[in-house]
């Protein structure tokens, strides 16, 4: 992996997909996660995102270490936002690249589901009301 | 000997603070810590009993046992993504 794991800036999914390009790997998965206002979550229109920022960075070098294990000749880049979100926003990206899309599309969501097990990262939910909620899962 | 805790997102607010020093006695594991974290600072009881833990930014149970020096962090239910 390279560049900062946590950012406080817009994910640039662009520039994590150029990190990646290798004439080997043939097949890219990208996951992005964005701030939900559905029906069922209520007036939320961000999420102020905190997280144990240096703890991060090392359960997911962790998390894409089991991957490329498990996944040979794949590689990652991952991103988490901290900070206040808007709502439509992405928050997370994972981006697997492999040879082929069989891989791509496991290891990508490999990484995603452990991410959102293992990750350090808490969410408060900003209401239109302007009042704050902690939010679990 | 000396571990640093840190507190985050709920726990923080709980407690009213984001870092504090414990002093154990050895040998001491992660129950210990929160033990003597819930029965000694003033609003340790709001801890839950069993609270997630990291300890020098890894995932432990609460069985790990402590060295001086050790970061511990208390995680409240992750929300990640």
């Amino acid at each position: 992996m390279s560049g900062d794991v946590v950012t406080r800036d817009p994910i640039d999914v662009g520039a994590l997909l150029a990190e990646l390009r290798d004439d080997g790997r043939g097949a890219t998965a990208v996951f992005l996660g964005s701030v939900r206002s559905g029906p069922d979550d209520g007036p939320v229109t961000a999420i102020e995102y905190s997280a144990y920022e240096a703890m991060v960075g090392e359960e997911f070098g962790r998390i894409v270490a089991e991957a490329a294990g498990r996944w040979p000749g794949t590689a990652y880049r991952v991103r988490h936002r901290v900070g206040r979100v808007s709502a439509g926003d992405p928050s997370i990206a994972v981006a697997a690249s492999a040879p082929h899309r069989a891989e791509a599309f496991e290891a990508c969501r490999y990484v995603i589901e452990e991410a959102k097990q293992r990750l350090p990262v808490w969410k408060r939910e900003i209401l239109a009301d302007g009042t704050t909620r902690w939010r679990e899962g | 000997m000396a571990v640093s805790c840190l507190l985050f997102g709920r726990y923080a607010e709980l407690l009213g603070t984001a870092q504090l020093e414990l002093e154990l006695g050895q040998p001491a594991t992660v129950a210990d810590a929160v033990e003597r974290l819930r029965g000694t600072h003033p609003h340790g009881d709001r801890l839950p009993p069993s609270p997630l833990v990291a300890v020098n930014r890894e995932h432990v149970g609460h069985d790990r046992v402590l060295a001086h020096g050790d970061e511990l962090a208390f995680l409240p239910p992750l929300a990640g993504g």
